[in-house]
């Protein structure tokens, strides 16, 4: 990842520490992941050990230290969406992708996330594929929803 | 859209809003169009723009206004359209429905009925939004005005006399009366763990430091509720006025909304209304030139449940993550960068201005004799209307659940509701007239939480649902202290072993054994509840765990384990529709005859089950 | 001053001592694995658990960090703590079953086996380590990383650090051997520019010698020999003026503390 960008990134929250977390998720959002590289240098720039941006970045669920799909889908895996079956859903993408949760297909197409619930319940069980919310899935919905990416 | 000026005073603030209300014509229609997080869910961006395209088309601007809302609450029947004056209200509105309701409804003044909700108890149509009793069974003094507020949009708030508290707290009242007075409405916390209010705020401002801090907790970490969100994206200036009230009687100059990353609707809504909020004077340096000042930053959270514990939660502002830390000292004594600081709850931050505005002697009245004001809750699981209600404390489970929730889903049998979420547990059948309070729903082993009441029925497996929450803690928990990190996962484990049906005789004593030191024993909340889901499971369902163990069955039909799928032969009749979805060709069979599945083959993944329409396919 | 009661036995403190000092004023001991004097408690490992009577009912704090109030009557051994006790004692044993330490306590208890599942890990996540690095030496080559039961210490990436002054601190602190002093630093400052061979008391403030006349081989160092004779405990405590002064600072903040 560019350099400037990070420099960028890191003028626009006046290079304090306390938006470390910020910080990471622009640098994230920015590359789709967060490039180890730049954690030595952000540490450098903000005076802060790197031994304390490590702990964010491995402490956080939000940030993916491994390069992430073209495609992020996420499975709501909240209460309310696994009374309904969430479980079933999540087994089913796993099975048509043929990855497990947490990794990347081999085509980098996609990769597979849970969330602890994204706070649209009545939908549930939920999928989001990028920005694109998908409710009331059901195994059955799986193929064709994977087909539109 | 007024020019934007700060404004002066008190008496500025009033003629603003005057001056709002006089440019609105209350008569000429508006279309409300929810546009919280829920209903993006259903695409409502496409009826949005649809209607503006209508309205452009149509040549419609001088007869009805358009207002993108924030969460009205009524999840399940999203899109929804309410049209002002008359409050019309439309559920499950599509694209295709809008050019109809702007030509019939809008300017003919004609109701389109398929559009209209109707009772499953009385059969009737709902006309007007006050109709419908999902909403008139509530009592919104915090969310009701949610439908009548563009977030993005400070005037809409100033129009219903926001940010009047604010001038009456600042002009009107000694920083002690505002303390006294939220006292004395006796609000608690609601974020779950209830601790008096004004108390809290007392303690702060008791504090001799000359630097203090204010913190709104948007961590809403509870799976299944999403109250905070909701307010958050569609009342944002409610929680900024309450703030900006506390930040007063304690005397802060700084306040932080900590808010999860997960909810970026809201994220972008608060953040916009802070500097709505700064241009016209409400916010920031000497606030309408009373002196005061008083900043608001956000601080994203990046998806931890633990640190929306107050003192993990401080240490992630502060850059260190060392947290939870023990307590005392409090951070009400030794908070952010060791200053005393004062947390509270996005509702609880919205009930401020409310108080204020109306009295502690009005919000008192509503409530139990402990438990004062009102809840929001969300309704969420195996009910018909999922969606956010709120409700005055002591109403009971059966109320909502049936009365607002309009019952179970499929019409299938109640089992089970949970409160509190993971740090919370199960209230059976037997107690579905257990009034809702902090003190009852703890005294049953559960707890009032932040809100998310999850309803279960027949097929919900509570041994499932125990392990279900435990998996979550176990992914959340901080490690940093023993009983949590190695308990919880032991736990699990246990769980685990029952769910696959190898369980022991003794396990449910071993589980209640480690439950109880985990509850004991933790240093911090996330620990010390752990186990109530695990507890209140077993005390309410031991014959569930008994299945399991005992006889190697789940009642209820999810532990995979210990299920089979079977083809009911009475019902079966050849169709052959669960052949082809089949992922490992387990169903074989001719045409128009009996088919049958090979167990050796199935995987249980439920597809055939979910595909016939005869009901040949059973869970055993 | 104040007066408080455990187990039956009053006792008076100052104000903002904490229950574990008091305990050690009356020479009641408790176990404690997370807990050094000269850091700021962490009450993790919650070895140090005691009950408070309360009339609506009894609170379990961790001595280390809770501190004393007037006429407060605590109990060190009570039946319900010994069970807490017991069942922590066993979830380290399962998790450390070879560390000594861990071994030591399970037999004071007579605990003979943990009924949980075995994890070989040889560390128990005290933080001592991370602690002393972070707060006292201020250096932060050590780090906790991940969460819950991933959770572990280690250097960023895991790689060998090129900030670590090799003070030794981490691993004098820590009460299983499962950390030892980094050699990698010995190795960095040994390959450093002549002009840079800073002696690591120098490093940690304690002297101004710069250079290093012993090859980095401390322990035939009379420097090193002439500190370790005159305090009692590792240098660093002594070292850094201002993070010790952090722990009085927060133990006197604790008298300040009003109900």
């Amino acid at each position: 990842m560019n350099i400037d960008k990070v420099d960028k990134i890191l003028k626009a929250y006046s290079m304090k520490d306390t938006h470390l977390v910020s910080i990471l998720l622009d640098i994230q959002a920015e590359a789709n992941f967060l490039p180890r590289e730049t954690l030595p240098y952000v540490a450098k720039k903000l005076g802060v050990p790197l031994s304390r941006v490590c702990r964010f970045a491995t402490f956080y669920k939000a940030f993916s230290l491994k390069p992430r799909g073209k495609h992020v889908i996420k499975v709501c895996l909240g209460t309310a969406c696994h009374v309904r079956g969430a479980v079933n859903v999540l087994q089913r993408i796993e099975r048509e992708l043929g990855i497990r949760t947490g990794y990347t297909t081999r085509d980098f197409k996609f990769t597979l996330e849970t969330v602890n619930c994204l706070g649209a319940c009545a939908l549930g069980p939920l999928v989001v594929i990028d920005n694109d919310y998908h409710g009331q899935m059901s195994p059955t919905k799986i193929p064709k929803m994977l087909k539109d990416y | 859209m007024k020019e934007q000026m700060r404004i002066a005073d008190e008496k500025g603030l009033k003629e603003l809003k005057n001056s709002i209300l006089q440019e609105r014509d209350p008569r000429k229609p508006c279309i409300t169009i929810c546009g919280g997080t829920g209903c993006h869910g259903y695409a409502c961006e496409k009826v949005i723009a649809v209607v503006e395209n209508e309205i452009e088309r149509q040549n419609l601007k001088d007869r009805v206004n358009m207002r993108i809302t924030g969460c009205h609450g009524f999840c399940e029947r999203g899109p929804i359209v309410v049209i002002y004056p008359e409050k019309v209200f439309y559920q499950r509105v599509a694209v295709e429905d809008v050019p109809e309701i702007l030509s019939q409804t809008i300017i003919n003044g004609k109701i389109i009925e398929r559009l209209l909700y109707t009772d499953p108890n009385t059969g009737v149509k709902c006309v007007h939004e006050d109709d419908v009793s999902f909403y008139n069974k509530q009592k919104r003094i915090i969310f009701g005005n949610n439908g009548k507020i563009d977030p993005t949009n400070i005037y809409d708030y100033i129009a219903l006399d926001g940010y009047g508290a604010l001038c009456k707290a600042l002009f009107h009242m000694a920083p002690e009366q505002i303390i006294e007075e939220v006292k004395r409405s006796r609000l608690r916390g609601r974020g779950g763990g209830g601790f008096p209010t004004g108390k809290k705020w007392e303690i702060t401002r008791a504090s001799k430091e000359k630097i203090k801090y204010i913190i709104c907790n948007c961590d809403e970490g509870d799976p299944g509720a999403y109250m905070d969100r909701s307010l958050m994206e569609g009342n944002p200036h409610s929680v900024l006025e309450g703030m900006a009230i506390g930040a007063y009687a304690i005397v802060a100059h700084e306040g932080y909304i900590y808010i999860r990353n997960e909810y970026p609707l809201a994220v972008k809504d608060v953040e916009i209304a802070i500097q709505q909020a700064e241009e016209q004077g409400l916010l920031g340096e000497n606030i309408l030139n009373s002196g005061f000042d008083f900043t608001i930053r956000v601080h994203k959270a990046a998806g931890a449940f633990v640190c929306g514990e107050e003192t993990a939660l401080i240490s992630s502002i502060e850059g260190k993550l060392d947290g939870p830390r023990p307590r005392p000292p409090f951070p009400a004594q030794k908070g952010l960068w060791g200053k005393p600081t004062n947390i509270n709850n996005v509702e609880t931050w919205a009930n401020v201005p409310v108080i204020i505005d109306k009295g502690a002697d009005w919000f008192s009245k509503i409530g139990t004799e402990k438990s004062k004001g009102t809840k929001v809750f969300s309704v969420v699981g195996k009910v018909k209307n999922t969606g956010l209600v709120e409700v005055p404390m002591g109403i009971t489970l059966r109320e909502i659940v049936y009365d607002i929730g309009g019952g179970i889903l499929n019409d299938k049998k109640f089992k089970a509701v949970q409160t509190g979420g993971p740090s919370g547990g199960c209230i059976p059948e037997s107690l579905i007239d257990l009034p809702v309070d902090y003190e009852r729903l703890t005294e049953v082993g559960s707890m009032m939480g932040s809100g998310g009441m999850i309803v279960m029925d027949e097929n919900t497996c509570m041994v499932d649902i125990a392990k279900y929450f435990l998996s979550f803690l176990e992914d959340e928990s901080c490690g940093k202290c023993v009983p949590c990190r190695e308990g919880i996962e032991i736990m699990r484990e246990i769980l685990t072993k029952i769910c696959k049906g190898e369980g022991e005789e003794q396990d449910i004593e071993l589980l209640e054994e480690i439950a109880m030191t985990v509850k004991e024993a933790s240093l911090c909340g996330l620990g010390q509840t752990a186990s109530n889901p695990v507890l209140t499971s077993i005390k309410y369902f031991r014959d569930e765990y008994e299945e399991h163990i005992k006889n190697k069955r789940c009642p209820a039909g999810v532990c995979l384990d210990l299920i089979q799928y079977l083809i009911d032969a009475e019902k079966c009749n050849g169709c052959g529709a669960c052949v082809r979805p089949c992922p490992s060709q387990a169903i074989t069979g001719e045409k128009k005859k009996l088919h049958s599945l090979d167990q050796e083959k199935c995987i249980k993944c439920g597809v055939c089950y979910e595909t016939c329409k005869f009901d040949a396919i059973i869970i055993y | 001053m104040i007066t408080l009661a455990i187990d039956n036995h009053k006792v008076h403190v100052k104000e903002g001592t904490t229950i574990l000092k008091a305990l050690e004023k009356l020479g009641i001991k408790i176990p404690t694995l997370c807990h050094h004097e000269g850091l700021l408690p962490y009450s993790a490992c919650r070895l140090c658990i005691v009950e408070i009577i309360k009339e609506k009912g009894n609170q379990i704090v961790a001595a280390c960090s809770f501190p004393v109030e007037e006429g407060m009557k605590v109990l060190t051994h009570s039946d319900r703590i010994l069970k807490r006790r017991r069942m922590i004692v066993e979830f380290l044993l399962a998790r450390c079953p070879d560390v000594k330490a861990v071994r030591d306590l399970a037999d004071k208890m007579r605990i003979k086996k943990s009924r949980f599942k075995p994890k070989n890990e040889d560390c128990i996540l005290c933080g001592l380590c991370v602690r002393v690095c972070n707060d006292i030496a201020g250096i932060g080559a050590i780090g906790f990383v991940n969460r819950g039961k991933n959770l572990k210490v280690d250097t960023p990436f895991h790689l060998a650090s090129d900030v670590c002054i090799g003070c030794g601190a981490c691993s004098y602190v820590c009460p299983t051997g499962a950390i030892e002093m980094e050699l990698d630093a010995v190795k960095r400052f040994r390959e450093s520019l002549g002009s840079e061979h800073k002696c690591r008391y120098a490093l940690m403030g304690l002297v101004s010698y710069k250079v290093c006349s012993n090859n980095y081989e401390c322990w035939k160092c009379k420097v090193d020999q002439r500190i370790r004779d005159t305090l009692a405990t590792h240098p660093i405590f002594a070292a850094k003026e201002i993070k010790t002064e952090k722990v009085k600072q927060y133990f006197s903040f604790l008298k300040r503390i009003k109900e």
